[in-house]
């Protein structure tokens, strides 16, 4: 789990079956666990009205387990890019009595958040339970251009190059902490880059 | 008689200095030789004739460079200026906030007139004449709040108020103290000021926000808020970071006078009628230490406070790498005597 830290940081918790009619579950890789976890705990034909949309590592892990939960649907998706289009579709056509539970890495709850955000659904009605990688996804507030899966403190931007200090700064719109030049003051002050978002 | 604005630039040549009227007129935010945070919000109404709260709605000599200088920013960054769409009554809410606090309180510079929806807005320091359906956002060039906002200094933040919270839903951000409209926008009031340190645990923005989402239609509140800018640069964006940053370098002992500036901004807040929400012009008034330093009661306090100051304050108001030089320059200018108390300069 994260640290405590700054307020506009999102805070995750663990997944709990909510009233509803439909159950529309997004998650990767280690995601699953938390989908498995909270299937221990949900009413009998609690599935029959679930989707489960999974975005495995590549070795697959997790799917078969996901599938044994008997989900009225279960998609897999070879990346979050590839199942945009459809997580838009399903939310855009989304009656009232949708529930949204989402798990996994932060760069995958951030952007599956931030396209239920673009469809009206608001952010505290959402289920979220981080698993896995603390890699995060950065804007540049320079040139605007995102940086997936950050591991290192300062990180390089991969669109200008500049190096940033990546804050705790959110936002939900963007999905995405924000990057400040770090010696922007003085570019010959360099200092050493940690690994410390695994 | 009229205000005689400056030409004046605040970029490149920064050409931008205060006239001695204005030196005395500038709102120095510091009532003691001590600055820590504080819920520090007051009703906004008017003040002293010849100081800045002549008027609710300020306007000086600078307005027509920063105009131009707003222009500029938003040449270089349209991102500057956004509106998310449930805010465009809000946004005609300010355009008529403007357009009647400036005209009332400048009528030689400005002038609206109103037939019904019809409306007339003459700004002679732009040369603007324009007439347009109010409500009908196809009559004029740009949105309504980026229309007005075009045409009044300081930044504006419209707040949309709902969930006992107050959300940054739309804003003209050209001229602020390092923080990012496009990053924020969207936020409630608690997340946009998250990074801000030692005031969450103090309460700080519980209390301000129970003021805030209070605030009643006709009754206008203000506070004062400040940093420090090296050269009168205007757009100190966290965007332009890396071009603006490396002025924090160029300070020495021999150019802190004309180089350091005192950055203070008015902040106010006003209802809205038709839309609810509250918005928060961020007027910001430059100084520089030479012109401050005019005044000998301000140059011995602003010694004490930046003097005073704590570390992690310091740092977050980007002061650590000159606060030495500009403490040492100050000091020659503090003989210790008694400060009285309040703003103001005797």
């Amino acid at each position: 789990m994260a640290a405590k830290s700054i307020i506009s940081r999102p805070v995750y918790g663990t997944l709990s079956p909510q009233p509803g009619k439909h159950h529309l579950f997004v998650a990767d890789a280690e995601g699953a666990l938390a989908i498995g976890e909270m299937a221990e705990r949900t009413p009998p034909g609690f599935f029959d009205g679930a989707e489960i949309v999974f975005i495995p590592g590549p070795d697959r892990k997790h799917v078969a387990a996901l599938e044994a939960l008997k989900p009225a649907q279960f998609h897999e998706a070879p990346s979050f890019a590839s199942l945009l289009p459809r997580l838009r579709q399903t939310l855009a056509n989304a009656h009232m009595g949708l529930r949204l539970y989402l798990s996994g890495t932060e760069g995958l709850i951030g952007q599956a958040m931030q396209a239920a955000l673009e469809a009206g659904i608001d952010h505290t009605s959402i289920q979220t339970e981080h698993r896995g990688s603390l890699a995060r996804r950065m804007q540049c507030v320079h040139c605007k251009g995102i940086t997936e899966n950050v591991t290192t403190q300062p990180a390089t931007c991969a669109h200008c190059g500049l190096l940033l200090l990546v804050r705790d700064h959110y936002s939900r719109r963007i999905a995405a902490f924000q990057g400040v030049c770090i010696n922007a003051e003085d570019r010959s002050e360099i200092p050493p880059m940690e690994e410390i978002f695994r | 008689m009229g205000i005689t604005f400056r030409n004046e630039t605040f970029r490149d040549d920064f050409t931008f200095r205060n006239s001695p009227e204005h030196i005395r007129r500038f709102p120095f935010p510091f009532h003691e030789d001590a600055y820590m945070y504080a819920v520090n919000i007051e009703p906004h109404v008017v003040g002293p004739k010849g100081s800045v709260l002549e008027n609710l709605i300020d306007v000086d000599e600078h307005y027509v460079a920063e105009m131009q200088d707003r222009a500029m920013v938003l040449a270089e960054d349209p991102l500057r200026c956004q509106s998310l769409p449930h805010m465009t009554l809000a946004g005609w809410d300010l355009l008529e906030l403007l357009m009647e606090q400036q005209a009332q309180g400048y009528p030689e510079h400005f002038t609206l007139t109103r037939d019904g929806d019809r409306w007339r807005w003459i700004n002679r320091p732009l040369g603007i004449d324009d007439t347009f359906t109010f409500g009908d956002t196809s009559t004029l060039p740009y949105g309504p709040m980026e229309y007005i906002t075009r045409q009044s200094q300081g930044d504006f933040c419209i707040l949309d108020q709902r969930d006992g919270n107050l959300w940054m839903d739309a804003g003209m951000v050209t001229t602020q103290a390092d923080w990012s409209l496009d990053f924020d926008i969207g936020m409630n009031f608690f997340e946009w000021h998250a990074p801000v340190p030692l005031a969450h645990e103090k309460g700080i923005f519980t209390r301000a926000l129970k003021f805030l989402t209070n605030i009643q239609q006709g009754k206008p509140a203000r506070r004062l808020n400040w940093t420090m800018t090296i050269n009168p640069r205007l757009d100190t964006s966290p965007e332009n970071y890396h071009k603006w940053g490396p002025d924090r370098t160029t300070v020495t002992p021999e150019n802190v006078g004309d180089k350091v500036h005192l950055r203070v901004e008015l902040q106010s807040f006003w209802r809205l009628p038709r839309s609810n929400g509250i918005v928060f012009p961020i007027r910001c008034y430059l100084i520089k230490m030479d012109e401050l330093v005019t005044q000998p009661k301000w140059a011995r306090r602003l010694h004490r406070v930046i003097r005073d100051l704590p570390d992690e304050l310091a740092n977050y108001k980007g002061l650590t790498r000159y606060r030495p030089t500009l403490v040492e320059w100050l000091s020659k200018l503090d003989d210790g005597s008694p400060t009285s108390p309040g703003f103001g300069p005797y």
